[in-house]
């Protein structure tokens, strides 16, 4: 399993390696490696084990998640080289933070590859430890502030999923047998239908609101917008684009046992209750903002709201469109928190209110962030778009209540993010207008696949996605 | 003698739940370290226990952790940190102790409420457990919600931990609670380097969590 072993030989090396500027492009070499050894799981697919599982659901998240780590790398690469000029990070935590960040795509991927509820509990709880250790790397009073807020409130969550998961075994145990097989993906998968419904309906609320306080959906969302905005900007990409979805995966794979036992209770309504009110409680929240970063951290809590919700919809439709909405964020949100990065560190603060004119000052930084911007808010030709078309209109299909709802939802954060985006790409200039050594290459890279996948989605790729969707019931 | 193995565990389970009872109506720091020592040390007894009438050696392991790490380790570490920032006063807390007990009480009759009928068919041993177990999770999650001082929020969580691993040794024939018992014990040493580490006193002059709030980046 090539895809876990490159990350943990390279973050032992990484911690070794004393020189900033080998390390940077070593972790760039190893997250490339991952991505080509996560294409090879593609083509070649190993049968699964006790411990280990590839399947077409996974190996999407698989592929997003070597994707955008790799992406994100080579932006650290840049971004890292002028907090080192700064002073703002010294060269011994910069070696913290390359072998943390190979650590933590070690754990995302092993809690995506676990075909073992108790493994993938474990994975899911090493990249909280390694991501709230790169929160707190500035040592600030916000810094260490977000990382213990982080901490405590996902640790909780996580003891609350474990909780789930030893219900779930116990749940298990009379038909999948006493033992590992008991906690086995594929064989829970398989006797499903006879676990006892009472069981799984009080293990499932516990995962919800375990997992469910990684995923940062609004009642235990606290911890999100403290850690995206503290943290190294390449982190903040990272916690949006790929930890969200990893704690989503989670619960999406607990979300079919549920549907393969008819006794149950049915945990759509259930997700679009925390889905709907994630949406609109965000996209509130989005117009108080004064912090750039805290504000996409929001726009990440309303995206995960539809994305919950799509999932809870279920259906194939349903489906398709939120594993669409999921990649489409991931490659959006990871675009823009790089932009981001890249202006923070020219104007020298985070606030909205001291940037201003970035098309004027620097263009081409200026507006990758509005194309960013416009790519998140929902309007064509974006990728976003059309999921979050496919989102409303299979909704409408089914509950229409709900797609009003849902449009409401999605109009008041578009309404906010057009404001605040107009406030500093636009008008007079603000703030200072030194030059910029930015890593266009990722953004770009990002904003091209949405704009391409707004405008045509290649065949296979729909097949594929439509097999998940069926899938997942 | 499966009747008396089953009052046994019983009881370790019941006393567990009692013991979080206690740490509720602690005003003081240090006595309220002590008191999570005794209730790590009620779980190692309670999970050796198991491990006994379960035959399953591995779960000893899991005992010896709780005794070494959570039972000694981690409360001698919490009383040196609360030593070095000078934080031993009075616990404030957000709820009068009285109304505290009472939510407590209401909450291990909602677990009852909730986890015996539910696990109507499971083995009489694992039922009690899971449903008592139940209980201390919930009264962690109380602890947690009505102390404002940071340590004392970490006691709340240990023993809402020490509440999961006491489900995982009553899940019978579970496999790799060693292991996930271990990678907890990383979390919780984690989380006690972090307030070494982190040095809450030294930054804010204060572990009150509402002073925390005030850096939020929101209020600047």
């Amino acid at each position: 399993m090539l895809v876990l072993l490159i990350p943990l030989i390279a973050a032992a090396l990484l911690a070794a390696i004393p020189n900033y500027r080998i390390s940077a492009r070593l972790n760039v070499l190893a997250s490339l490696l991952s991505l080509l050894a996560a294409i090879g799981l593609l083509l070649h697919r190993p049968a699964p084990n006790q411990y280990l599982l590839v399947d077409d659901l996974n190996s999407v998240f698989i592929l997003l998640n070597t994707l955008v780590g790799f992406t994100t790398s080579v932006f650290s690469a840049s971004y890292i080289a002028h907090e080192q000029e700064t002073g703002r990070l010294t060269p011994r935590y910069l070696r913290y933070y390359h072998a943390m960040f190979q650590l933590m795509l070690l754990g995302m991927n092993l809690a995506l590859l676990a075909n073992n509820i108790g493994l993938m509990w474990v994975a899911v709880e090493l990249a909280t430890l390694t991501t709230v250790v790169m929160v707190g790397i500035y040592r600030t009073h916000e810094a260490i502030e977000a990382a213990w807020k982080y901490f405590i409130l996902g640790s909780v969550g996580i003891a609350l999923a474990l909780f789930g998961t030893i219900l779930v075994y116990l749940a298990a145990r009379a038909s999948a047998g006493e033992g590992m097989d008991a906690m086995v993906w594929t064989s829970l998968l398989a006797h499903a239908h006879s676990f006892d419904p009472a069981l799984l309906n009080i293990a499932f609320v516990f995962l919800l609101l375990g997992y469910g306080t990684k995923v940062g959906l609004a009642p235990m969302h606290a911890w999100l917008p403290d850690a995206h905005a503290e943290g190294p900007t390449p982190i903040s990409a990272v916690l949006s684009g790929l930890l969200l979805n990893v704690a989503l995966y989670a619960l999406l794979r607990f979300k079919m046992l549920l549907a393969a036992n008819h006794g149950s209770i049915a945990p759509g309504p259930l997700m679009i209750a925390l889905g709907l009110l994630s949406l609109i409680f965000a996209g509130f929240m989005l117009y108080r903002r004064r912090d750039i970063k805290r504000m996409f951290a929001y726009s990440s809590i309303e995206h995960m709201g539809i994305i919950v919700f799509a999932f809870g919809m279920a259906g194939p439709l349903g489906n398709f469109a939120g594993l669409l909405q999921m990649t489409m964020h991931s490659l959006t949100k990871s675009a823009i928190f790089f932009s981001v990065g890249h202006v923070a560190q020219v104007k020298g603060t985070q606030r909205i209110a001291e940037m201003g004119g970035l098309t004027e000052t620097h263009p081409v930084l200026g507006w990758t962030l509005v194309a960013g911007v416009l790519a998140i808010a929902g309007l064509p030709p974006f990728g976003v778009f059309t999921s979050e078309f496919l989102v409303v209109s299979s909704t409408f299909a089914q509950q229409p209540l709900l797609a009003v709802m849902l449009v409401c939802g999605l109009l008041i954060s578009f309404g906010a993010l057009l404001w605040r985006v107009t406030a500093v790409a636009f008008g007079e200039p603000r703030g200072p207008t030194g030059p910029v050594q930015a890593s266009y290459v990722p953004i770009f890279a990002h904003l091209g696949l949405v704009l391409v996948a707004g405008i045509w989605l290649p065949g296979p790729l729909v097949a594929w996605f439509q097999h998940v969707a069926t899938m997942l019931g | 003698m499966p009747h008396f193995a089953f009052d046994v565990a019983h009881m370790l389970a019941g006393l567990l739940v009692l013991v979080s009872f206690m740490m509720l109506y602690q005003d003081r720091l240090y006595a309220l370290l002590r008191v999570l020592a005794l209730h790590a040390f009620v779980l190692a007894c309670a999970v050796a226990w198991q491990a006994h009438i379960q035959n399953d050696p591995e779960l000893f392991i899991t005992a010896a952790i709780a005794l070494g790490f959570k039972a000694a380790l981690i409360p001698w570490a919490l009383h040196r940190i609360v030593t070095r920032l000078g934080i031993h006063r009075e616990i404030e807390t957000v709820v009068g102790i009285g109304l505290t007990m009472l939510a407590g009480i209401g909450l291990v009759a909602l677990s009852l409420d909730v986890m015996l009928p539910v696990t109507a068919h499971a083995d009489p041993v694992t039922r009690e457990d899971i449903a008592l177990a139940l209980s201390v999770v919930l009264i962690g999650l109380l602890i947690m919600v009505t102390r404002r001082n940071a340590v004392s929020q970490v006691v709340g969580f240990l023993s809402l931990e020490n509440g999961v691993d006491l489900a995982a040794a009553g899940a019978q024939g579970m496999p790799l609670v060693v292991e996930l018992s271990v990678a907890f014990s990383v979390l919780i040493a984690f989380i006690v380097i972090g307030l070494f580490l982190f040095r809450i006193r030294e930054r804010f002059d204060t572990v009150d969590l509402q002073a925390l709030d005030r850096f939020r980046g929101e209020r600047r």
